[in-house]
């Protein structure tokens, strides 16, 4: 499955240049995936990849669904003695070149405040929003709750 | 506001050809983390606690003597390692098919305010059906925790809600209670079935009742 981020193209091409980010229009958002959760009062989770083919780094610094009032980026971290915990990433920076992975058991994206319950079998749309304005917009399949992984 | 986490990411290649992956897996949490074994677990014998399953049938660490186990800490509000340990669980009991039959799979909470039987029950219910689900009162909670040496505390989330940190190893048990090995948040699934194996290897055939 491949899903892209839709360009923002217009706006880049009107914008001013200044600070040089990539943005929307460079990043390209692949193998997102959610699990379908139990009811909404426990948060949802999504995963992707996102590949900056842009010269310049690109810096997500937010994102944006109907499923969820507060969709952030966590990270998971384990520590020496083997306690793993969650921490907000008010952004996530993507050298030129390289990708992020949003993957089980490292970067996710929270989705809390559930809207609805997220339904095996159906989708949703998140805006991914980047420092420079841009935003990219994907589709989101939701898999079963014990899915490991987007073709699972 | 809480202050940004400084992040260092590990480079993982990932393949011919392709480009650098940043992946989410910090030093200390990728292939490369140091063994956690320092703080092992009690043998289940020389544990002592009281908590209910998802069935709700009275279960201790001595429910658990007879029979090869897994035992790991979580919590059912947990979107991530949770959902992702207990995936993974189940797809190596799969892979192991009936020679996983006499294993006892256990998943203790560390959130027994929010983890009730009943949504312990509801949640155990979408993964493997040998997967048991074991909740109780807080002190029982913290008594088998401190058996297992497993360290836990509540986070608070932006919005009001909150979430766990946690020990988030997997324990492996042979059928006499004593401690196998420690399978990794994050392990490949190829150094996890022999760890299994060994655990079952190690377990009398004749084992005794009152497995759960
Ligand atoms: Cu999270």
């Amino acid at each position: 499955m491949r899903l892209f981020g839709i360009a923002a193209f217009a706006l880049a091409l009107l914008t001013t240049a200044p600070p040089v980010l990539a943005g929307g229009e460079d990043v390209v958002i692949e193998d997102a995936w959610s699990r379908a959760s139990i009811g909404t009062s426990r948060p949802g989770v999504a995963y992707m990849t996102l590949q900056n083919t842009g010269a310049e780094p690109a810096v997500v610094t937010g994102l944006r669904t109907n499923l969820a009032m507060m969709p952030m980026i966590h990270a998971s971290t384990t520590d020496a003695q083997g306690v793993t915990r969650m921490s907000h990433m008010e952004e996530v920076k993507i050298a030129a070149g390289e990708a992020v992975a949003l993957e089980p058991g490292g970067l996710h994206v929270m989705l809390m405040d559930l809207q609805h319950p997220m339904v095996e079998g159906e989708s949703y749309a998140l805006s991914v929003i980047f420092a420079d304005g841009t935003e990219a917009t994907i589709e989101v399949p939701i898999l079963g709750i014990a899915a490991r992984g987007p073709s699972d | 506001m809480r202050r940004r986490a400084l992040l260092q990411y590990g480079a993982l290649g990932l393949g011919a050809g392709v480009a650098t992956l940043f992946a989410g897996w910090w030093q200390v949490d990728g292939p490369d983390a140091p063994d956690v074994s320092n703080g092992r677990p009690l043998p289940l014998t020389a544990m002592d606690f009281a908590m209910t399953d998802h069935e709700r049938q009275p279960v201790g660490p001595q429910t658990l003597i007879g029979r090869a186990s897994l035992v790991f800490f979580g919590f059912t509000w947990c979107p991530q390692v949770c959902p992702t340990t207990l995936a993974d669980i189940s797809h190596w009991l799969d892979g192991l098919g009936t020679e996983a039959d006499t294993l006892d799979v256990v998943l203790i909470t560390v959130d027994p305010e929010r983890d009730t039987v009943e949504a312990m029950a509801e949640y155990v219910g979408y993964f493997h059906p040998q997967i048991r689900g074991w909740t109780g009162s807080p002190a029982e909670i913290a008594r088998a925790a401190e058996g297992f040496r497993v360290r836990y505390e509540k986070a608070p989330l932006e919005g009001g809600d909150y979430t766990m940190n946690h020990t988030s190893g997997v324990f492996l048990f042979d059928a006499a209670g004593a401690l196998v090995s420690i399978i990794d948040y994050h392990e490949p699934r190829e150094f996890a079935l022999p760890k299994i194996r060994r655990a079952l290897a190690r377990s009398p055939s004749e084992a005794v009742s009152g497995t759960g």
